[in-house]
């Protein structure tokens, strides 16, 4: 096989590559003080679950990711919380920074990002 | 491979070599949540009603999960014909008389019960008591497993608690109560006996703590096991004298009383035992937590111990809803 023929998700390490990163991500995430006041109130296995999935879809993973869900499930912290682009940037970041502490190269960290990125309008429900 | 016959709710559904059990059910119409479809979200778990699931449809689960034959449908293809529940099953329930009856401060009451049969249940479980007319609550059993018949429970009294005000005023040595089957699963089991335990509890989460330590101690857990208790104040605590013989007793048991209010005596720290414990214990990495008691102090410790370094997986919780006003 040919190193084209490896996908992001093969060459991140596929669904171990997963497990290791989503609890260093989520400690970030809960410790930054600018958006884990959006995490409050949730459940934190649920919300671990579905660190997983977002964390499976952003590395390129086999996923049935919806824009429609994540537009309705994001939609309530838009309204009432002020989830805006600054809040969104500080996920992202909090992503690269996880992916550069396990070691990953650079060129895959952005693409990456760029899935993640994908969300955004989504995310932010516009 | 031949097709394998899964048992649901009396229905037999059969499930092909390409399918999972999930993609079965879906087929037949049968109502079943699930989302991911890839064994992250965990919302199709159900439960194994005879025998072992395979163990690529139980990876990712807490291990007491694993224990009660919980797997996920979408993860799973069947080696074998299964019979499955996809609803929690409906109470079964005991007859038991009270054998013993006293304070154990102010505000908690140690209720001794005789089952007319032995119970299987694991130290740190929980089961409904139910009076007469049906009123029932849930009350988290106090002993280890050594009594198979015979549970005990904290009942702290409530203001306006209808159980709670029942039992501390009107339930009798020698009167009957029914107990539901077993539940819960923040319990203890002997799989990791050098794992560190931290345990924090407020009020009577006591209650599954004490049982869990003492069933812990009981098959010779090595690593440390830390204990804290937490109330407002002097009053709300309680066993304070026999948890610190057991510290004694034994060197890897250690015992912090806490009160968050007021004057704190010698040997009694003061602030809220989550607060406590997570500065007296920053690194948790690899540890197994029980955190039992208000719902506020559980959520928040969850919290403090994951970002403490403690996987999820190791996280056990029992927060104590209650139905009337005021519990702290």
């Amino acid at each position: 096989m040919s190193e084209t023929n490896v996908t992001l998700y093969e060459q991140l390490g596929g669904e171990a590559a997963v497990n290791a990163a989503v609890d260093i991500f989520y400690r970030k995430v809960l410790s930054d003080h600018r958006i884990n006041r959006f995490f409050d109130n949730t459940d934190m296995d649920k919300q671990a679950a579905k660190q997983k999935s977002f964390l499976t879809m952003a590395f390129g993973g086999p996923n049935n990711y919806s824009g429609a869900d994540m537009r309705q499930a994001h939609a309530h912290l838009v309204k009432n919380l002020g989830l805006d682009d600054s809040h969104f940037d500080a996920v992202v970041e909090n992503l690269a920074a996880t992916l550069q502490e396990l070691n990953v190269p650079q060129a895959l960290i952005d693409q990456v990002a760029a899935i993640a990125e994908s969300t955004r309008a989504d995310v932010l429900d516009r | 491979m031949s097709l394998k016959k899964i048992s649901v709710n009396n229905q037999d559904v059969f499930c092909g070599a390409d399918e999972t059990v999930l993609d079965a059910l879906l087929r037949e119409n049968i109502d079943i949540p699930h989302a991911c479809r890839q064994g992250a979200c965990q919302s199709c778990m159900v439960r194994s009603l005879q025998g072992s699931p395979p163990a690529a449809a139980q990876e990712g689960l807490k291990d007491v999960l694993r224990h009660q034959q919980y797997f996920l449908a979408c993860m799973c293809h069947p080696q074998q014909d299964m019979v499955i529940s996809i609803s929690p099953p409906a109470d079964l329930f005991t007859e038991a008389k009270v054998i013993e009856k006293r304070l154990l401060n102010a505000e908690t009451l140690l209720l001794k019960l005789e089952c007319d049969k032995s119970m299987g249940y694991y130290a740190g479980q929980f089961v409904n008591l139910k009076r007469a007319d049906g009123l029932s609550r849930s009350y988290s059993i106090a002993n280890n497993r050594l009594h198979a018949n015979k549970l005990s429970f904290h009942i702290r009294r409530l203001a306006g608690g209808r159980f709670s005000e029942w039992a501390h005023q009107e339930l009798n040595v020698g009167d009957s109560i029914a107990v539901s089957d077993p539940q819960g699963l923040c319990y203890y089991l002997p799989d990791n006996q050098q794992q560190n335990l931290l345990l924090i509890g407020t009020g009577s989460g006591l209650a599954p703590l004490a049982g869990i330590v003492s069933e812990a101690l009981h098959h010779g857990h090595s690593g440390d096991i830390h204990l804290f208790h937490g109330s407002r104040d002097m009053d709300g605590l309680y066993w304070i004298e026999e948890m610190q013989q057991l510290a004694q007793q034994y060197a890897n048991f250690h015992y912090t009383p806490c009160v968050s209010r007021g004057d704190a005596p010698q040997g009694v720290a003061k602030g809220r035992a989550n607060d406590l414990a997570m500065t007296m214990l920053p690194r948790l990495k690899n540890w197994r937590l029980y955190l039992c008691g208000h719902p506020d102090m559980v959520h928040q410790a969850k919290r403090q111990a994951f970002l403490n370094g403690a996987g999820l997986q190791d996280i056990h919780a029992d927060a104590f809803h209650v139905a009337s006003a005021t519990l702290d």
